[in-house]
């Protein structure tokens, strides 16, 4: 039996996870909120030593060393910018781990043969079924967001047949489990999460990745509380329900926010008929132009919006761009950041990389707030973002960002990109705006033009 | 049965209690929020500990010893990384736009 105190410190340990959650939705609480959600996670991981006579302490304790290490070197070292990897990481290995956990609790009710509790049962092939979907999910998230394998869909002919019997055979034999347990069919459940996972997430587009990976985290929290059904443990079900449950609300609340429904970021690919723009590079004439004369264009506007993006951010370029618009303002000129809901790549990550870069909070305009003074904008300066400028949005149904809300850079008087190349953005298609005859492109590495457009508007 | 019972009230009431908190977040917030959400799955350590500390055999024990690595790897690494990115937002008192100032 659990000792009551054991019992005790998991319920404020759960309560410690419920007030996190709390926290982490307000900008005020957010620091405390998760600083309170890591002390309930501590007190849980030293009083289950005491639930119950443990063996192999030693091997456990370097064993959590060793992850606790990883962990930290992991999350101090990434760049900002790799950081929607970095999450889709480490919820893949929580879904491993609930699986592998859910694979020893089987080795242990399968000696019971019929004795052994239906639901549990059921639960535990759920857990190692959906835990493995959320692993091999995730690490195939991982690699397209650090572009190991292609950003685009990946679709070939019978991946839904494949899909879809991949599932309906899971079912078959989640139910033989709970008839017969034996460990070689949990296994067998295992590796057919681990293919299941990967064809899920294939085909879904670059620029819809971020709706995936809060996807596959509401997944691994529910395996977390399947798990903590069969171990009989409250923490793991109330934790992993409380994860399952806001995760499934918060993707639906990106989603909307990217003017996408989940069913269409999932299957859209599949359907067919969003088939992208070929993708190729466009050979149709543009208007490109050096640093000075970009920096004329701004030097004597008076009101400038700057569109920031991925792009800013992988040249490390903020740091120079928040020099510039101190330039800009202090000759006068107006300007303001027009932040998209997921530019970078996931909602909220541009906020976090501006902020790293100390730009001031207040000059972050959200796209409902700003969509409407474009049209009084002098210049828009677009620095290493693409789609979510992309008049396609608007007027091209089929298209894969079709439906997506946009910032409407098309209704300025004038338009400079900054870009490495002419290479489309991350859903893979070209813009219109560039080949409009009001832009104006600045080609070049972000960085390497922004200063050059820093030191021209100096001496201007 | 009755303790059955029990648990499903824990989880029906969980799940209201998930999407109850984090009904108001600002879409500035989302990455922050899915990140700590993240880390707090990562709590199937305990489950992990549970599990190797209860191995077998050999093999029971290696299996149990990876889930604890992976398990200690997401939990730590999650709330670590979710700092990190708060850290950021912490000076710059001022929220952006007109978020609700009710909450927490």
């Amino acid at each position: 039996m659990i000792p009551t105190w054991v019992q005790l410190g998991y319920l404020v340990a759960a309560v410690c996870f419920i007030l996190a959650l709390k926290g982490l939705s307000s900008p005020r609480s957010a620091r405390r909120g998760n600083l309170i959600g890591a002390a309930g996670a501590l007190l849980a991981a030293v009083i289950v030593f005491f639930e119950r006579g443990l063996d192999h302490l030693v091997p456990i304790l370097i064993a959590i060393a060793a992850g606790a290490a990883a962990g930290v070197i992991g999350a101090r070292r990434v760049q900002m910018t790799q950081m929607p990897q970095l999450v889709a990481l480490f919820n893949g290995v929580g879904g491993g781990a609930a699986a592998l956990v859910a694979l020893l609790e089987l080795h242990e009710l399968a000696p019971l043969g019929d004795r052994a509790e239906r639901f549990a049962l059921a639960a535990t092939a759920f857990t190692i079924f959906v835990g493995s979907v959320s692993f091999a999910g995730s690490l195939v998230t991982f690699a397209k967001l650090q572009e190991l394998i292609t950003t685009r869909p990946v679709i070939f002919s019978g991946l839904p047949i494949a899909f879809g019997g991949g599932l309906l055979v899971a079912v078959a034999l989640a139910v033989l489990v709970v008839v017969n347990p034996v460990v070689p069919l949990g296994v067998l459940i295992g590796v057919l999460g681990l293919v299941v996972g990967a064809l899920l997430v294939l085909p879904v587009g670059g620029a819809d990745v971020p709706i995936v990976i809060s996807l596959l985290n509401a997944f691994t929290g529910l395996t977390v509380a399947a798990g903590g059904y069969v171990l009989g443990n409250t923490l793991l079900l109330v934790g992993g329900t409380l994860v399952g449950a806001s995760g499934t609300f918060l993707t639906k609340l990106m989603a909307t926010a990217m003017g996408r429904s989940l069913l269409n970021t999932l299957f859209g690919a599949l359907r067919g008929g969003s088939t992208l723009g070929a993708g190729q590079i466009s050979d149709r004439p543009v208007r490109s132009a050096g640093p000075q004369d970009v920096a004329i264009l701004l030097g004597y506007a008076q009101r400038v919006i700057i569109v920031p993006g991925y792009g800013l951010a992988v040249a490390q370029a903020q740091h120079g761009l928040r020099e510039l618009v101190e330039v800009l303002e202090a000759r006068g000129v107006a300007v303001d950041y027009a932040i998209h809901p997921v530019a970078g790549r996931m909602p909220g990550h541009m906020n976090v990389l501006l902020a790293e870069a100390q730009v001031p909070y207040e000059k972050l305009k959200e796209m409902d707030e700003i969509n409407g003074e474009f049209k009084q904008a002098d210049v828009v300066l677009v620095v290493g973002a693409n789609d979510v400028v992309n008049p396609a949005a608007r007027t091209t149904p089929g298209a894969p960002i079709y439906g997506m809300p946009i910032l409407h850079a098309d209704e300025a008087k004038q338009v400079v990109f900054m870009k490495r190349s002419m290479r489309p953005g991350f859903a893979g298609i070209d813009n219109e705006l560039l080949f409009d005859p009001k832009t104006t492109l600045l080609f070049g590495d972000a960085k390497d033009s922004m200063s050059k457009l820093l030191n021209s508007v100096k001496s201007l | 049965m009755t303790e059955s019972i029990v648990w499903l009230t824990i989880f029906v009431l969980s799940v209201f209690v998930g999407v109850e908190v984090i009904s108001k977040v600002s879409s500035t917030l989302h990455t922050p929020l899915m990140s700590g959400a993240n880390a707090i799955h990562g709590i199937i350590l305990i489950g992990a500990i549970l599990v190797a500390g209860t191995a077998d055999s050999t093999v029971t024990l290696i299996v149990g010893l990876v889930a604890v690595v992976l398990a200690t790897v997401n939990m730590v690494g999650g709330f670590v990384v979710t700092d990190r990115m708060l850290q950021m937002f912490a000076g710059r008192r001022r929220p952006s736009g007109p978020p609700p100032e009710g909450g927490a």
